[in-house]
């Protein structure tokens, strides 16, 4: 393909010195601009005859990309100024500590929620973590060929389920069997989504770890066991830190998966066998609501979960960049 | 790191290693501790191969009796209702396809624009941080979307768009009946807003593979800036960017919750995007927990199934097409 992207037909004239804007091959000019007759003998510095055109074009094409990027900003911005603003007004310590009240009565709060989405992200994490670094340290460090390609391809094919199809699916491995929904089986679902992620960020950064640091331990007769945790899983560390951030981020918002394997619970639960509340859960349940009161304890449920995450965002960014800083 | 300088690992284990016989790396598997971390590792590993091919022998089981009762027509059928256990998934395909192109249709454009204007256009200042706020609209979560699209997105649907589009274009099928503001469009555009983040980042890796010989080169032949990306740089990145709007494609396809929350869900086939729609992710979403038949239970798992076995396909033709073109593109600069 990009044998077709250079000059197909470009008559040798088309050097600096006369270079008619028409035998461009580049400029695919649409039938309004015709070849001007005196452009020929023109001078480098004198616009040809469509040159006006062409630029005018280009510019245009250019400004419509600089303002598509304006218009998604958009929607970000308008999200983030209704979620500060509406949900601020409700942002108390007791919205942390509170359980939910029920409709007619003020006040309360998510603090269940808060709670049951640390626990399942606790959960999530205690499984997915270690599933998902080491399946990458096998992939980039003790698996060869075939089969590491084959991990790394199911792996891919993890990442592309649907959320929901990944609830369904742990309903049915962990809910039925159990015969009720818990935070074990909410917090396995949030962890089949965070293996895949993780998985790959391990693999990609320990393969940017030197070879030379690898050689160097394993010619000092250090095991390869030993140089692969403590030598190249160390060094590769940070990065992966950063990816962890960014894969529990993730799935802090997600609603779908623990609908029917979390479910929800009005108490304050850390009980793994328990259906538990979670902060997504709580937002929709709130938001879908007629009552006032509720839809105000969604926004402010939002602008915790909203804050939360862009926090985890941020701090892999700059964890990022000082990571390749200190490479160059 | 300081790894190396780390005393306890040479210290600890050279002298058990040197009193060995050869040091072979590739024999490592001779030490015990190689061997059990292998093991460890390898079975990790396993288990990653191992829950895609569960998941879908699971789903497969529990919508087996969906399947044998209803068969293909399960695909083809346009009534859904669990009272009279009749079971058919049309409705929710239609929604989730046409919401699905109606995303497309507003993200491709906007997606290329930026991916675009980050990768050749942007003052280098700018890049980082505009980079950063485009991927953070992947990161808010679809609850998020879904509260913002009804308190923000549907009331201007219906006050302003539809209306408006009801006036102008009310003569075609398309745009036919009330200004509900819930319906295919609001699940459309919250869709679209959800899906550029995926297309612009992945077209934007894609365009910065190609060799800047390119550029230099169009640039040389006296080519406008616009003609150099579009003559130059897009036909070299055509298969890349295609697939980065067919992993978009993938996560509007299914996406549940920002979805469920504004399309309206009421499961009718309707030319008009205005009318209040349903998904595949919705109808499970809303209806899984309150299931109380197994063959309810089953209809719903075989449209999980249908879900998995889409993704699937494309996600995997999607990667290829990427990785395909980076590997072209880089492979050719060198």
């Amino acid at each position: 393909m990009i044998e077709k992207a250079p000059p197909a037909a470009s008559p040798s004239g088309t050097s600096t010195d006369t270079a008619p804007a028409d035998s461009t091959p580049v400029g695919a000019r649409p039938a309004g601009a015709p070849p001007g007759p005196g452009s020929r003998h023109t001078h480098l510095l004198v616009a040809a005859p469509g040159e006006r055109a062409r630029k005018l074009r280009s510019t245009m094409w250019l400004w419509l990309c600089g303002l598509s990027a304006v218009v998604v900003l958009i929607p970000l911005l308008s999200i983030f100024v209704y979620v500060v603003q509406k949900g601020a007004a409700g942002l108390s310590l007791s919205f942390f500590t509170e359980l939910p009240k029920p409709v007619g009565e003020t006040g309360g709060g998510m603090g269940n929620a808060v709670v049951g989405t640390l626990t399942l992200i606790a959960i999530a994490s205690a499984i997915g973590l270690p599933v998902g670094i080491l399946s990458g340290v096998y992939i980039a460090e003790v698996g060869r060929g075939k089969v590491a390609d084959l991990v790394r391809f199911f792996a891919e094919v993890l990442s592309g389920v649907p959320s929901i199809t990944v609830g369904v699916f742990v309903y049915a491995l962990l809910v039925v069997p159990m015969k009720q929904f818990s935070a074990f089986a909410g917090g396995v679902s949030l962890a089949i989504i965070m293996i895949p992620t993780v998985t790959r960020t391990t693999e990609e950064l320990l393969r940017m770890v030197p070879s030379h640091l690898r050689e160097a331990s394993l010619a000092l007769g250090v095991p390869m066991w030993r140089t692969s945790l403590f030598v190249v899983l160390r060094t590769a560390a940070p990065g992966i830190a950063t990816g962890v951030m960014l894969s529990v981020a993730r799935i802090a918002g997600e609603t779908a998966p623990l609908l029917f394997t979390a479910f929800n619970n009005r108490f304050m639960s850390t009980r793994l066998d328990q259906p538990i509340a979670s902060l997504p859960v709580q937002i929709l349940t709130y938001s879908t609501s007629p009552y006032e009161d509720w839809q105000q304890q969604a926004w402010t449920g939002a602008l915790v979960l909203v804050v939360v995450i862009l926090m985890l965002n941020v701090l892999a960014r700059l964890g990022a960049r000082s990571r390749i800083g200190a490479k160059r | 790191m300081s790894s190396l300088t780390d005393p306890e690992v040479p210290e600890e284990t050279a002298p058990k290693a040197a009193a060995r016989e050869p040091l072979d790396v590739k024999q490592g598997g001779a030490y015990l501790g190689d061997r059990a971390f292998k093991l460890a590792t390898g079975s990790f590993a396993a288990l990653v191969l191992a829950l895609p091919l569960v998941m879908i022998a699971l789903l497969y089981s529990a919508s087996r009796p969906a399947i044998e009762k209803f068969g293909p027509g399960f695909l083809t059928g346009t009534t859904w209702d669990p009272v009279r256990e009749e079971f058919g998934a049309l409705p929710f395909i239609w929604g989730t396809v046409v919401s699905s192109l109606i995303a497309l249709l507003i993200a491709v454009p906007v997606s290329l624009g930026v991916a675009i204007f980050l990768s050749e256009l942007c003052p280098q200042k700018l890049r980082r941080p505009l980079g950063f706020l485009v991927e953070l609209l992947a990161a808010i979560p679809s609850v998020v979307y879904g509260f913002w699209g009804i308190f923000v997105m549907v009331p201007w649907l219906r006050e302003s768009v539809e209306p408006a589009l009801i006036r102008r274009f009310g003569f075609l099928p398309l745009f036919r009946g009330e200004p509900l503001g819930f319906g295919m469009l609001a699940a459309g555009l919250v869709l679209a807003i959800m899906i550029v983040p995926t297309i612009a980042s992945i077209s934007r890796e894609v365009l910065h593979a190609v060799p800047d010989t390119q550029r230099e080169a169009a640039m040389g032949l006296g080519a406008t800036p616009w003609d150099t990306i579009r003559r130059a740089v897009l036909p070299s990145a055509k298969s890349g960017i295609v697939g980065a709007i067919i992993l978009g494609l993938n996560r509007a396809l299914g996406e549940t919750m920002a979805v469920t929350m504004v399309i309206g869900n009421r499961p009718k086939i309707s030319t008009s995007v205005l009318d209040p729609s349903y998904t595949m992710a919705s109808v499970i979403a809303n209806e899984f927990t309150e299931a109380d038949k197994d063959i309810y239970i089953s209809a719903l798992s075989e449209i999980g199934l249908l879900l998995f076995g889409v993704a699937l396909v494309m996600n995997l033709v999607a990667r290829w097409l990427v990785a395909s073109t980076k590997r072209k593109a880089s492979g050719k600069a060198t």
